[in-house]
């Protein structure tokens, strides 16, 4: 049944006249939308599909069979902390008395104001900074914000010349990116053999032009970066602010904190270190956390517990409420329509209860643990550019020379070879050509949710797949061969574009 | 190995030109078609469009990545290669058959400052 | 061990021993012991499902339900029950961005859906699938307004456009080095004669104007892409998607980019998000375009499939070249609305908002009858519209919120007015019950 490709598309099960709603009978006599000029009316009809109830079911349903999702099986997808999400956390953020109206006066939301605020500190906590803001939407617009911080900081004492910001070569993607759309000029550094940061190529690049620093510790090689109080002092020196990429949070929790590692501003991606869905890309969450002395640039509004004594005083104007809404002047403006995904925070927060203190930081330690399972198990038969001990990830450098990895060789099995095998035998594959230090890079982060038992077979069909590429390379490079669909012809999507139902 | 053609003048960052009297045809080379692959577009600018050296003046699209061009001359743009649009790939077929865009030179002295195909070959190794 | 962790004792001692090192803590050996926090977190202990479920459960009990006449870009529309059913499957919600498209034909099929949806809603070519919301949506029309014109950065916006659209959209100009400047606006609409004079300056990247506006105004859009278009500037128009199904398209104006917030089909209010903003533009832009798009394409038994596509343009790849950070794909809000689409159909779009139509139009008239509202402007609407209160407004606000109404939204730019909405969901006893309540409020 999983193995049949669905394929269809709701256009081409519609029907005119059927329907799959229902609404009230209007009350309101005389009132027609004709009573509009025309000239505001659409003229082009939609093609918006036309079904009943079970068609529309029955159609997502029969789509979702051709889906892979961690509750399906092992995701060990780099950089990307695909762990078990909770069904209470879900639960709990359909409760319908979170289902407000964003505009809803803050005497009559004090149960979300206190949520989010309790959220605030226990990350604020987790992260040794002083406090967090929940508005940013995702990870990247958590850094674009984390950075706008840093930048207001520096404006605010009239230090305009600093519009750069130094970002390793081993950075992801969305660093560079965000920085650049924060009106920020990139300054790259280099990486040593190890994989780290080489402290004496970043010693020049020091300067009053300086903004910052962007890191992500372990960084995505999956090793800790050992010289970061160094680093940091450096940083602080010339003046610029550090910044924590918190995709790689997961390892550190409760044994080495961002702020404790000299960091200033960073963000948490919630869907990643606090278990809430990927939904498919989204929606996410990314609560930027600030140092102390940063709080006041942090976006509009800040929920605030309003103190007790300035409760009695003014209990009568502010309505008898222990939290509220706040906008500050210094702040940086506003990034978001309100107080960001708002159902997220909830989920995240179930997370925060339900593992408390004890094990919080046991999730990290034993995402450490299956990551470096992992890599002993499998260094026999992929290449392992970096030999030490990774945090919640590693990196291979695809298949060594003896299983048909030979880069040099054009026939050679490709890491996309032996990702697309490993959809056969019903594990999604790993993270892939990333990050561009290596040239076959496959980035394998297990999180703390999988069994033994899953790692183990894991580890077994990574080897099998290795002995298939010695014996029968072309079984890989025609991968997939059991999936509900083959590879994609990539260039055609590219140059025969076809983005809408219309367009086919 | 990369095809690497006499008488043209090579920029570092993989662009070349062949000249023609007062015109200059731009385009990337072998090298660059190879490292790239499969071109699926060309992000060209418009004829009196003006160039300058080392600047960027387009881009060239594969499935996974994205190049920029840099113009290793200055001078106006006066025609581009319109078979592009349609078929990109004409690039990975002969990227110096297939230039991308005529230009008219405004400063010939900057050739000077350009690669002969034995230097280029040699940052091609 | 926790229940989310499967390790037994056993297996953490195997699998240490196959690494080569003693405890747990020995795999963080290389950290220097001075960052090292030698001590518990600050945080609570450990609960329970039900203690948990309790203490969430408390917290949203301490929320006071208001029955919702507040619009602003947050509608509270129906969401058909089959429509969150659907989204909770574990076989989509807990997918990643379809980076494996062999096994992912589920979400990129959906994503493609959505795409055609919300094309044929805005009557542009293509829409993406990876805006957070209407606000951060408007920021990147604005970004891309400006990367396609090159070298310009000056961008137009209406003063009208809903606050927390200018806000956001003000936050990210000031640090992307957009010169955006507001047009004003004249009787609740844009000031037609006060833009042409700014685009006719020949520096304008592009204007971005809203519909319906703040106050819920429908406004005149007539001859402004072709103003545009003489002067080399694009013009981006912002809408409640809910609306788009009857009232005049971004592409029927002439438009080259569509944006706003898709809330209104179908996702809950839930106190803000999350949402789904949407951005669609014509092909030509296509290059110009942030965030993810999926596109049809073979496999190889020559199947129709479907793929993420265009990935040169996104921020992965360009790093700091880019010139949106996008990274989501807002895949799980994408398929509510697909969902809700599918059910709701060409015929349902045009009955909730004939309903939301009438039934705002009726509050309207019922709080006028009441002699203690004046009407400010007299331009159509659709389902908000704005009033002056003759009292205090924000008085009323809240004393009627302590009866379980949510009356509006205060309308920052104009002293003592409400901006107020109605949805299919408000019904004629709803509306008579508050009114009555307004007649006997002395404030």
């Amino acid at each position: 049944m999983n193995r049949e490709y669905y394929g269809k598309l709701i256009f081409e099960l519609s029907q005119p006249g059927r329907k799959g709603y229902s609404l009230p009978k209007n009350e309101f006599k005389g009132y027609s939308l004709l009573q509009l000029d025309a000239m505001s009316l659409r003229q082009t009809p939609t093609i918006l599909p036309e079904a009943d109830e079970l068609t529309v079911v029955r159609h997502y349903t029969n789509m979702s069979n051709n889906n892979f999702g961690v509750d399906t099986g092992f995701y060990p997808l780099g950089s990307c902390t695909m762990k078990y999400n909770p069904k209470l956390n879900e639960e709990l953020a359909a409760l319908p008395g979170f289902n407000q109206h964003p505009l809803t006066p803050a005497k009559f939301a004090q149960g979300s104001l206190k949520l989010y605020d309790e959220v605030q500190k226990t990350l604020a906590e987790i992260a040794g900074l002083s406090r967090f803001t929940l508005n940013p939407y995702a990870g990247a617009h958590g850094e674009l914000t984390g950075l706008m911080v840093i930048r207001s900081y520096h404006m605010s004492r009239g230090d305009v010349a600093r519009t750069k910001i130094i970002v390793p070569d081993s950075a992801h993607g969305t660093n560079p990116a965000s920085a650049a759309v924060c009106g920020l000029q990139i300054v790259e550094v280099k990486s040593l053999a190890d994989g780290t940061v080489d402290v004496e190529a970043l010693k020049p690049l020091l300067g009053p032009d300086i903004a910052g620093m962007m890191m992500t510790n372990p960084n995505t090689l999956g090793l800790f970066e050992t010289r970061i109080p160094e680093i940091a002092k450096l940083v602080h020196e010339c003046g610029g602010l550090m910044y924590y990429d918190g995709a790689n949070l997961n390892p550190m929790l409760g044994v080495c904190r961002p702020g404790d590692m000299g960091f200033d501003v960073m963000h948490i991606n919630l869907h990643k270190t606090f278990s809430t869905p990927h939904g498919g890309g989204g929606p996410g969450s990314g609560p930027v956390g600030v140092r102390k002395g940063l709080e006041q640039f942090l976006p509009n509004p800040q929920v605030i517990k309003v103190e007790s004594s300035k409760l009695k005083v003014e209990n009568l104007a502010s309505g008898e409420v222990d939290y509220e809404l706040s906008c500050k002047d210094e702040s940086l403006g506003y990034v978001s329509f309100f107080l960001g995904n708002f159902a997220i925070i909830v989920r995240a927060y179930a997370y925060l209860l339900s593992l408390g203190k004890e094990n919080i930081p046991m999730a990290g330690k034993l995402s450490v643990l299956n990551a470096n399972y992992i890599k002993e198990s499998l260094r026999s038969h992929y290449k392992l550019p970096i030999d030490t001990v990774c945090k919640h990830e590693f990196v291979f450098d695809g298949l060594r020379e003896e299983y048909g990895g030979d880069h040099h060789s054009p026939e050679h099995v490709t890491t996309l070879d032996v990702a697309k095998r490993l959809l056969d035998y019903g594990f999604h594959a790993p993270t892939i050509y990333f990050p561009l230090l290596f040239h076959e890079a496959m980035m394998i982060e297990p999180t703390e949710t999988e069994s033994k038992e899953t790692l183990d077979a894991f580890i077994a069909v990574m080897k099998r797949i290795a002995e298939e590429a010695k014996a029968d390379p072309e079984l890989l490079k025609s991968a997939p061969h059991s999936t509900p669909v083959r590879r994609m012809d990539d260039v055609k999507a590219v140059k025969e574009p076809k983005f809408t139902f219309k367009s086919l | 190995m990369a095809k690497v053609i006499e008488g043209l003048y090579y920029a570092e960052s993989h662009e070349y030109v062949r000249v023609e009297g007062e015109f200059g045809y731009i385009g990337i080379t072998d090298y660059a078609q190879d490292q790239l692959g499969n071109v699926v577009y060309v992000d060209m600018p418009e004829v009196d469009d003006e160039v300058t050296a080392g600047e960027e003046f387009g881009a060239v699209e594969s499935v996974k990545a994205a190049s920029d061009l840099f113009s290793p001359v200055s001078g106006t743009v006066v025609e581009v290669n319109e078979a592009l649009e349609d078929e990109p790939e004409l690039i990975n077929k002969d990227a110096f058959e297939n230039w991308i865009i005529k230009v008219e030179l405004s400063d010939k002295s900057e050739l000077d400052k350009l690669m002969d195909a034995k230097a280029y070959e040699a940052i091609c190794k | 061990m926790y229940k989310y962790f499967p390790h037994t004792a056993d297996d953490v001692q195997q699998m240490l021993d196959v690494i080569g090192v003693r405890t747990l803590d020995d795999l963080y050996a290389e950290i220097p012991e001075e960052i090292k926090l030698h001590r518990e977190l600050d945080i609570p202990s450990e609960k329970s499902e039900i203690e948990v479920r309790r203490i969430i459960q408390d917290l949203a009990a301490m929320n006071k339900p208001l029955t919702c006449f507040a619009g602003a870009g947050c509608y509270d529309h129906y969401t058909p029950s089959v429509v969150p059913f659907l989204a909770s499957r574990s076989e989509f919600s807990t997918s990643y961005t379809p980076y494996q498209a062999e096994i992912s034909q589920g979400t990129l099929q959906y994503i493609f859906e959505y795409q055609t949806m919300m094309a044929d809603l805005t009557g542009m070519d293509i829409s993406n699938a990876s805006m957070y919301d209407g606000s951060t949506a408007t920021a990147e029309a604005m970004m891309m307004c400006m990367a396609a014109a090159k070298k310009r950065n000056r961008v137009l916006i209406s003063e009208t456009i809903q606050p927390a659209v200018m806000a956001v959209c003000k936050t990210y100009a000031k640090f992307h080095g957009v010169d955006l400047v507001a047009v004003s606006e004249k009787n609740g609409v844009m000031d037609k004669e006060a833009a042409r004079e700014l685009i006719e300056k020949d520096d304008v990247a592009g204007l971005i104007v809203c519909q319906p506006n703040r106050y819920g105004l429908i406004e005149d859009f007539t001859g402004l892409a072709d103003l545009c278009h003489e002067h080399k500037a694009l013009l981006a128009v912002n809408t409640v998607a809910s609306a788009l199904a009857v009232l005049k398209t971004p592409g029927e104006w002439g438009a080259d980019i569509a944006c706003g917030d898709a809330q209104s089909l179908g996702i809950p209010m839930g106190y803000g998000g999350p949402y789904i903003g949407y951005l669609c533009t014509k092909e030509a832009l296509v290059r110009k375009m942030p965030g993810r798009l999926v596109g049809a394409t073979t496999d190889a038994d020559g199947r129709r499939t479907f793929v993420l596509t265009m990935q040169a343009r996104e921020q992965h790849i360009r790093r700091e070249k880019a010139t949106s950070n996008i990274c989501t794909a807002q895949g799980f809000m994408c398929l509510y609305v697909a969902a809700y689409l599918s059910l709701m159909g060409p015929e349902g779009m045009k009955e909730v908002n004939e309903l939301s139509y009438a039934s705002a139009h009726y509050l309207h008239d019922e709080l006028l009858k009441t002699g203690r509202f004046e009407e400010i402007f007299d331009g159509p609407y659709l389902n908000e519209f704005t009033l002056r209160y003759k009292g205090d407004a924000k008085a009323l606000r809240m004393a009627l919120a302590e009866e379980g109404y949510l009356l509006g939204a205060p309308t920052l730019f104009c002293d003592g007015c409400l901006t107020i909405a109605s949805t299919e969901q408000r019904t004629r006893q709803e509306i008579d019950n508050m009114v009555e309540l307004i007649k006997n409020v002395a404030l």
